[in-house]
């Protein structure tokens, strides 16, 4: 999967998920300053990129994920 | 410091009659019943199929997709009631209210439907699907900690639930913060939002929900000798307590005194009320205390009357206990018989209607009441609402777990 087939399903699952307005997901976008996805709510996305795209993300992997840019680069790594 | 007078300076409501006040206002007179099917899910499969639900209310709409998923349904209520009272008082919804004023909210079971829901999720998918929301939806503070986020609530904070007493526990002990000087105003709601699957199913195990499913708004029939039970229903409602001296201070507008407040335990039994509501008659007296009036000023009472046949028989005997024969005279009424049963809202509700008595001389009647019980021989203010001069109103709750909280209120 490219990239930005990946960028694409993520900004979905934020969309139908969490309730995001599409139009503030970039991938420079932070993930808890421009989206407010608060600790909660990084849970839930993580869960969600779970069950999209049938991996498993360890909680030492999310470390240095703070935009959305970075989350799909992890994705994309894993896939 | 001397003692504070308490007043009521707004009130906020969504409930089966209305989400507003001045609509629920409107149909309580009219005597118009706001139970139903259900709708919120598919009840077909249980003994009880109907209930007094919220309509009209879109939480997606009111407070955006990305916090409305946040919380649970009777977060939702909470927030739009507090928002509804804290208008209504005067205040500005965008500022923080701060750390003078109190947040108290009764619930009898909380975010139930979020405990339900991750139940079923750990069950079918495993613990690691379970959603990190559950645990602040379902816990029963969510609505004073999502209330007081929302409007900045800094001062102290209480959540109280003694089941069905819950809300009227919540006003009688912010009634007791702003007394004591402790706070000059508090915020207090009553919430409840348990119309689920499992809820339901399991009020209806132990036989205390009306069964009558074919003519719901007709089920509801406190002190009638045809009562089998009560209606589940969901709502919030929220009032905002202040030292009278604060509300003269800034102008407010006031609905009434809370001048009484009695709270007892019955010790008796987990859901039966103790004989003759002996529990309840000593609320009632204390309450009377508090308000250092005589038994003879009533003028209305707000009954608690679920429709259960147990509640209704012996509230109406601690009622006579404690007016001897001006029980025969004073109006009485049961709200529920239009509301449903709002469990730890009820008290909140029911103290609004309260208020609301008092200032328009009106009384709402208790509908469906068409054939009494010979052991319900009072003035139950059937079918229709009445004009009658009201300068003092009480108003019971009593709860599962044998609580007992009653309120006194007066005009002011």
């Amino acid at each position: 999967m490219e990239v930005n087939e990946v960028f694409e399903k993520v900004k979905g699952l934020f969309v139908e998920e969490l309730g995001i307005d599409s139009e503030k997901i970039t991938m420079d976008a932070k993930l808890e300053e421009d989206l407010e996805i608060d600790s909660l709510g990084i849970v839930e996305v993580v869960m969600a990129f779970e069950d999209e795209f049938e991996i498993e993300i360890d909680d030492e992997e999310l470390t240095d994920v703070g935009t959305v840019g970075q989350a799909v680069n992890l994705l994309h790594s894993k896939l | 410091m001397t003692e504070q007078r308490v007043v009521v300076t707004g009130l906020g409501t969504i409930n089966p009659l209305g989400n507003n006040v001045s609509d629920t206002w409107k149909n309580l007179i009219s005597g118009v019943s706001g139970i139903d099917h259900i709708t919120l899910f598919d009840a077909s499969d249980l003994p009880v199929t109907f209930a007094g639900e919220v309509k009209d209310f879109d939480a997606n709409d009111y407070l955006g997709k990305q916090n409305a998923r946040k919380l649970d349904r009777s977060g939702h209520l909470s927030i739009f009631a507090a928002e509804e009272a804290i208008k209504d008082a005067g205040f500005d919804i965008n500022k923080q209210l701060g750390e003078e004023f109190g947040i108290i909210f009764g619930t009898g079971i909380g975010g139930i439907g979020a405990t339900e829901d991750a139940v079923r999720v750990y069950e079918n998918r495993g613990s690691k699907r379970i959603s990190p929301l559950a645990i602040t939806q379902l816990m029963p503070n969510s609505s004073t900690g999502q209330v007081a986020i929302k409007y900045g609530i800094k001062g102290p904070s209480l959540t109280i639930t003694t089941a069905c007493a819950a809300s009227a526990n919540a006003i009688g002990e912010a009634k007791r913060m702003i007394e004591h000087n402790i706070v000059d105003k508090v915020l207090v709601g009553g919430t409840e939002s348990g119309t689920t699957s499992m809820t339901i199913g399991a009020f209806a195990q132990i036989k205390a929900l009306s069964k009558q499913n074919n003519e719901p708004q007709k089920a509801c029939k406190p002190f009638d000798v045809n009562r089998d039970g009560f209606v589940m229903a969901e709502g919030s409602t929220a009032l905002i307590l202040e030292s009278e001296e604060s509300a003269i201070k800034r102008e407010a507008k006031i609905y009434g005194y809370v001048s009484g407040y009695g709270s007892t335990t019955d010790a008796y039994h987990i859901t039966a009320p103790s004989e003759g509501g002996e529990g309840a008659l000593r609320a009632m007296k204390q309450a009377i205390v508090d308000a250092d009036i005589e038994v003879k000023s009533i003028d209305y009472i707000n009954a608690h009357g679920t429709s259960t046949p147990a509640n209704d028989k012996n509230e109406t005997i601690a009622i006579k206990s404690l007016m001897g024969e001006l029980a025969y005279q004073v109006p009485i009424s049961s709200t529920k018989s239009m509301t449903g049963h709002l469990l730890g809202g009820g008290g909140a509700f029911e103290a609004m209607v309260s208020l609301l008595s008092l200032k328009n001389n009106k009384i709402a009647p208790t509908i469906n009441l068409n054939d009494m019980d010979e052991d319900c021989d009072l003035n139950y203010t059937p079918n229709l609402s009445i004009d009658h001069n009201i300068d003092t109103a009480m108003s019971n709750s009593f709860g599962f777990g044998g609580h007992n909280a009653v309120l006194v209120f007066e005009k002011s």
